[in-house]
């Protein structure tokens, strides 16, 4: 596999084997579980290859795969990867063979369409974290959508018609808004250089009037915003996670929602540094009431699903903390947080979807004094309770301090405020665990209870072996994530370093020979050829270079709205027609 | 200071993690297959192993010179921007001292355990938790950072909750080991706010001094330009490089440091290193800019020693965070005595005597670090009076005599604040070994009323339990006389006290606690070994947590040889232990102050006497013997083979005034239903308040939403059907019934065609003759 194509291969394996997962009949399901497993792991494989194919150090982007897709409106199929997004990415491939594993016997009814849509969602996930065309990004974003949907849906608890519209309409909401945002940003680079292009290192270069950032980076916000999520639009995710099988919550929590701050850090942040900096005190205040909020609404939670995803509320909090502390330490404490988060959190949905599949309820009353009747599941529960807690040592620490050590550099009563989720993280979970674990053994029914088998233990271990070695070294994490996230500090903060930045980082792709496809329609508009041009762009777009979108973009992005708008009512009411 | 490059240092820690994992992972199938003797073994020797290797350390540094630290640097743990940490250990003669308590200590305990612990269903999780308790301690002692130490300062936390709740199926025990934790929590939210200040203080100073507004609070903006950066490090100007950067340059080999962090010849932005932190300290130019920040309106470094302090109340068990301390006891009493007696709870003194050079530069923190210490050593020592617990007694004389300790550190007397916490590392840890001892003579009986006469059952630990009374209570020539008089008369000649008085006022509360503690001491030892025996025999009346089989029969008898060994041990030292820091006052060479003179030595010009000379020493020191005396023959008269009726009548006295006041100080003041009524239970309010803020009113603004979009869909579909369906349905019908009506026209009769022509024609006729063609 070569150097150009490796991503390509990370992103397209789970979505092709999905597809041949569909000619294999419905009936043999014991194939279908072992073809996903396999299909998983050597995706698995292939990110471990794009990592060890990359050069340490560097900050731009690295393995890129460049193709042109529909050059008359500037859209390239483009992939890359850098030290940010290659632990995300990594992050979610480890965890698909985990999901599989995990959904080995819990899943009885329609195990070839369950598969499908978990090697569909693999696929959407990591095109959304490799992609460097907005126009693709959007396409991965959405597809995500659907198979999370149906797997809410069709196999989730009892209220997961309810949740799965929730969480769709919620995030429809957002992305919509994003599309809008998106559109936009292409016209007034186009109308800055006329040049048509969704590649996203180009469109960092775009100079953009404060009024246009704040709303252009409110709308990028909004989604993201409603993805991380950050209080207080995150009550689809509670239901969404009680709903849904253990497979969908773990992706759900483990990378999902990790979208949402990787947005903040790969577009909305970089893209309009100034108006993010605007909205530092906002989301610095947001993110504190999520941590200390989520933490305490997650302390009286009966339902230990429900606890555990309230506690995703306040762990994201801090993501969302560190961001907008727009320094290094915050920036990689966030990145930290995010993979540590994925893997704790991760965990623990598993184990609690173990005890269900056990006992089928999730009510902490009904259990107590478990750790006599399955040990060893109780020291597994205990151990990813202590990594979810931030105990030094395993890997939440890491990341909770640097994000705190940056938030407090930027604004110290906000960190002196955030800090007080360590405390309330320590009494939520060890509350849990007092009530589920120790204790007298109450109920008799779940003395006969057996504890982990070679397949749970086969899929816990990997996380478990991260969870200490990122705690005790995560110094190569660190380090390589350092350089990208330098850079990136560097374009979320308005100013002259930006311009050099961006300069290196189209270098590192090429994105400033021109080698890639967007089309220049000011210059060499006279060769181009016009039919080509004419389904997206007005005639007479060339001619303007004002910063402001003519008026004939603004007609587009105003029709453009019109019918997104119409597009979620269209949603709204299929949601009311189920 | 200079680093030595010492390669075995890892090993310290090293040993007892391997123990740990060696229990905790195979322990358990090879203790069902072989036995105990699989587990204690390997158990008991590895932390041995420490000791040794302790011992090596121990005399290397003592011949590698004045100010020598010997350095291990691992790996870096991590390092973002100008933060860098390393997982290093380090170990001057501060922590060397620290280190050959816990291993000594801590092996013996480890031994006493065998035979504690015989029998127990989980065996293997015992040994294996308190091996993990070992590495967390020395981690924490040996760190050469703050984050490593707060690696191990968690650590032991964790492992006291483990253990706390290690016999799990009792709720109680395991709400003891939540509280212990949670509280420490709330300690540690004091620390970790602590090094994010002084982190950020530290790299505030260069650029407040390059700006010329040294006096001024430091912009959060100024703060972010020097961290953040690009790549490296924004070093300070050339200006403070020279004095401090001779460590780095000298031993830069032996550090080993990466070159981006710490060139030569200069000191970091910041750091969180012990020593980075100390030379920065020593520079006068830097220290000037970090005293005079200011935050909040208190001085940057008061906050920073105010929220270590923080962290330190909780993890040494001060007032206000106590608390859960006493409820700890409900672990296994081998855990009380290594734990929360000679150990962890003392890392709180170590911490601050570790950073003396900051608490040094704020007399406003000295004061409040022996205040608060002064005022805890008499609060727990009146609780522990009435208490009828064994173990009870001595948790709550081991709040007292940790306030003792903050007394020295906080008058700046930082080598007997460690001294003491040699010396009661020893006699604490056999009070509460023999306490254990008589635990498990009575079948598990802890309340001193059903003892009594076990002197002669249980001679051994009788003594062993007396001698260590005498040390605590401060007799003449025990170890606890030298320790806690030497306290007494530092915090009475402090010129450091921002208090009325000097340290007057803490003497007299430190004497009065010493006055107690001898009481409450000697009553507990009168309680358990005179007289006769007044437990159960023929039936117990104990929890089965444990299986011990045929408790509860018979009169107790002595504890087996392992367990004896070690009470005799650690009781021969509780006497001789305080011979290493004897008073200069009688002219004799006090080693254990020369041996630490190295380290303190930085912050000794600013600790300042009152001058209150030799005389009144000498009287204090009597009147220190007076005290210890006294409570010894008050608890003699009352309790001695429960034969005097004083103790019984007060009990039942009708006065109110008695009354009140032991109902008041026998449920402990009432704190843990006051933190239960306040803090607990409004967390617990606010968060059932916000979850059900979360369930109806942010959920229910986006079930409106919800809601809205489906009545407008309602309306839409509504308009659908009738209004945009019915225009085309009316067009539909419209032209149906035209076609109906026209039908009728379609005759096919020729002359009804005709008549039509006709007609039209004559209609367009007059039309263009009305029209005026």
């Amino acid at each position: 596999m070569t150097q150009s194509t490796i991503l390509s291969l990370v992103v397209f394996l789970p979505l092709l084997a999905g597809l041949a997962l569909l000619l294999v009949p419905r009936q043999r399901v014991v194939f279908c579980r072992w073809w996903t497993l396999a299909a998983m792991t050597a995706g698995l494989v292939a990110s471990g290859a794009a990592l060890s194919m990359m050069q340490k150090g560097a900050a731009g982007m690295q393995l890129v795969h460049r193709v042109p897709w529909i050059p008359s409106m500037g859209i390239d199929y483009f992939l890359g990867v850098d030290g940010i997004s290659i632990y995300l990415v990594l992050l979610t491939s480890l965890l698909g063979p985990i999901v599989v594993l995990s959904a080995w016997r819990s899943i009885g009814e329609k195990v070839r369409e369950f598969h499908f849509l978990l090697l569909l969602l693999q696929a959407g996930i990591l095109g959304a974290f490799l992609s460097l065309d907005l126009f693709l990004f959007y396409m991965f974003w959405e597809l995500m959508l659907i198979p999370m949907y149906l797997l809410i849906g069709v196999w989730g608890g009892p209220r997961r018609v309810y949740a799965a519209i929730k969480f769709v309409l919620y995030t429809i909401v957002g992305s919509l808004l994003m599309l809008v945002a998106i559109l936009y940003l292409y016209f007034a680079h186009h109308a800055q250089t006329g040049m048509y292009t969704f590649d996203l290192l180009r469109l960092y270069g775009t100079e953009l009037t404060g009024p246009q950032q704040v709303w252009l980076f409110a709308a990028f916000a909004l989604a993201f915003a409603i993805k991380a999520p950050v209080f207080p639009l995150h009550t689809w995710l509670p239901d969404a996670h009680v709903e849904a099988p253990t497979a969908g919550s773990v992706v759900l929590a483990g990378v999902l929602l990790k979208l949402g701050t990787y947005g903040f850090l790969r577009f909305a942040l970089p893209l309009f540094p100034s108006a993010a900096h605007a909205a530092q005190p906002l989301f610095l205040v947001l993110a504190v009431i999520g941590i200390v909020y989520g933490a305490l609404v997650a302390m009286v939670q009966t339902d230990i699903k429900k606890l555990v995803a309230y506690s995703s509320v306040s762990h994201l909090g801090y993501c969302v903390l560190g961001l907008f502390a727009f320094n290094i330490s915050g920036f990689s404490g966030s990145l930290f947080q995010m993979i540590s988060h994925g893997l704790s959190t991760g965990a623990l949905f598993l184990l609690v979807g173990m005890i269900y599949d056990r006992r089928h309820t999730r009510e902490i009353a009904d259990f107590g004094g478990l750790a006599q009747a399955v040990p060893w599941f109780a020291a597994t529960f205990v151990f990813v309770t202590l990594s979810s807690i931030g105990l030094p040592g395993l890997n939440g620490f890491v990341g909770e301090f640097l994000v705190l050590v940056g938030a407090f550099g930027a604004n110290r009563i906000a960190a002196a405020a955030a800090t007080t989720g360590v405390v309330l993280g320590a009494v939520y979970m060890l509350w849990l665990v007092k009530r589920f674990l120790f204790g007298p053994l109450v109920h008799e029914e779940n003395r006969m209870m057996s504890d982990l088998n070679g397949r749970e233990v086969l899929l816990l271990l990997p996380i478990l072996l991260f969870i200490v070695y990122l705690g005790v070294h995560p110094g190569p994490f660190l380090r390589r994530m350092e350089p990208s996230l330098h850079a990136t500090l560097t374009l979320s903060t308005p100013g002259p370093g930006r311009v050099e930045t961006l300069r290196m980082l189209q270098l590192s792709t090429g994105s400033l020979r021109g080698s890639g496809t967007g089309w220049k329609a000011g210059a060499e508009g006279a060769t181009a050829p016009r039919g080509a041009s004419v389904p997206l762009l007005p005639a007479t777009a060339p001619e303007f270079t004002a910063v402001v979108p003519a008026p004939g973009v603004m007609d587009q992005v105003l029709t453009v709205t019109a019918s997104a708008f119409a597009v979620s009512a269209s949603a709204v009411g299929n949601g009311v027609a189920r | 200071m200079h680093l030595v490059p010492f390669p075995l240092l890892a090993l310290i820690p090293l040993f007892p993690l391997l123990g740990a994992a060696y229990c905790g992972l195979v322990g358990c199938g090879l203790f069902k297959k072989y036995g105990e003797g699989a587990i204690h073994w390997p158990a008991i020797l590895l932390p041995w192993g420490s000791f040794v290797v302790t011992l090596i350390a121990v005399i290397t540094l003592a011949g590698a010179g004045h100010g020598a630290v010997l350095h291990q640097r691992l790996w870096d743990w991590f390092r973002i921007g100008s933060l860098s940490v390393d997982a290093a250990f380090q170990i001057d003669r501060l922590s060397a001292v620290m280190c050959l308590v816990v291993t000594f200590v801590g092996s013996l305990i480890h031994v006493y355990s065998r035979g504690y612990m015989k029998g127990d269903a989980s065996y293997w999780r015992f040994f294996s938790n308190l091996n993990l308790f070992m590495f967390s301690m020395l981690v924490l002692v040996l760190g050469d950072n703050l984050l490593v130490m707060f690696v191990g300062w968690e650590g032991v936390g964790l492992c006291s909750y483990l253990l706390i709740g290690f016999w799990y199926r009792e709720r109680k025990n395991a709400a003891a080991g939540m509280k212990a934790f949670v509280v420490n929590r709330v300690g540690d939210y004091g620390f970790t706010l602590g090094v994010f200040l002084l982190f950020w203080g530290l790299a505030a100073a260069p650029a407040s001094l390059l700006r010329g507004q040294g006096g001024e609070p430091v912009a959060a903006a100024a703060v972010h330009e020097v961290a953040v950066g690009h790549g490296e490090v924004a070093t300070s100007p050339g200006e403070h490089g020279a004095p401090i950067g001779e460590a780095a340059g000298e031993h830069g080999a032996a550090v080993s440091h990466g070159t981006e962090g710490s060139e030569a010849g200069r000191t970091p932005v910041s750091s969180v290193t012990f020593r980075d932190i100390e030379r920065i300290m020593e520079d006068p130019a830097r220290r000037d800019a970090v005293l005079n920040q200011k935050v909040l309106g208190f001085g940057l470094i008061t906050l920073v020693c105010l929220l270590f302090f923080v962290g330190a109340t909780g993890k040494s068990a001060q007032l206000p965070l106590y608390v859960w301390l006493p409820d700890a006891m409900a672990g296994p009493t081998p855990v009380s005595a290594l734990i929360h007696a000679a150990t962890m709870v003392t890392a709180g003194v170590y911490m601050v005597a570790r950073l003396h050079f900051l608490f040094a530069y704020s007399p406003v923190a000295m004061t409040v670090v022996a205040t608060v210490g002064a005022l805890t050593a008499l609060f727990a020592a009146t609780i522990g009076l009435f208490q009828y617990d064994i173990k009870k007694v001595l948790a709550y004389s081991t709040v007292s005599q940790l306030g003792f300790m903050f007394v020295a550190v906080g008058v700046g007397a930082y080598w007997v604040g460690i001294f003491h916490l040699v010396t009661h590392a020893f006699f604490k840890a056999c009070l509460f070994l023999g306490s254990g001892s008589v635990i498990l003579g009575c079948h598990h009986e802890q309340d001193m009323r059903k003892m009594g006469g076990l002197r002669k059952l249980m001679p051994i630990t009788a003594v062993t339990y007396f001698v260590s009374a005498c040390a605590i209570a401060g007799f003449p020539f025990f170890s606890g006389f030298f320790s806690k008089d030497e306290i007494l008369w530092k915090a009475f000649d402090s010129g450091n006290m921002l208090l009325p008085g000097g340290g007057i006022i803490l003497w007299v509360l430190a004497a009065t606690a010493a006055l107690c503690t001898s009481f409450y001491m000697f009553r507990s030892y009168y309680m358990t070994f005179s007289g006769t025996y007044r437990g159960a025999q023929g039936h117990g009346t104990h929890d089965a947590h444990d299986a011990h089989g045929g408790h509860g029969h018979g009169l107790p008898k002595e504890s087996p040889r392992s367990m004896t060994w070690v009470l005799a041990i650690l009781g021969g030292l509780a006497v001789v232990g305080g011979y290493i820091g004897l008073p200069i006052l009688w002219g004799l060479p006090n080693a254990f102050e020369t041996w630490l003179e190295p380290i303190f030595e930085g912050s000794h010009h600013l600790i300042h006497s009152a001058e209150r000379g030799h005389g009144a020493e000498w009287g204090l020191m009597l009147f220190s013997v007076v005290i210890a005396f006294s409570g010894f023959f008050l608890a003699r008269w009352l309790y001695k083979d429960a034969k005097s009726p004083i103790p019984g009548r007060l009990l039942a006295s009708r006065n109110g005034l008695v009354q009140g006041f032991h109902r008041v100080v026998f449920n402990k003041y009432y704190v843990d239903e006051a933190y239960q009524a306040s803090f607990v239970n409004g967390t617990v309010g606010l968060s059932g308040l916000l979850s059900w803020f979360d369930r109806t009113v942010i959920d229910g603004i986006v079930n409106l939403a919800g809601t809205a979009g489906r009545f407008c869909s309602g309306i839409q579909g509504w308009i659908d059907a009738n209004i945009v369906d019915g225009a085309v349905n009316l067009v539909a019908s419209l032209s149906m019934r035209a076609g109906r009506s026209l039908r009728k026209v379609q005759t096919g009769r020729i002359q009804n065609y005709v008549l039509g022509l006709t007609a039209g024609a004559v209609v367009l006729v007059v039309i263009g003759f009305l029209l005026k063609w």
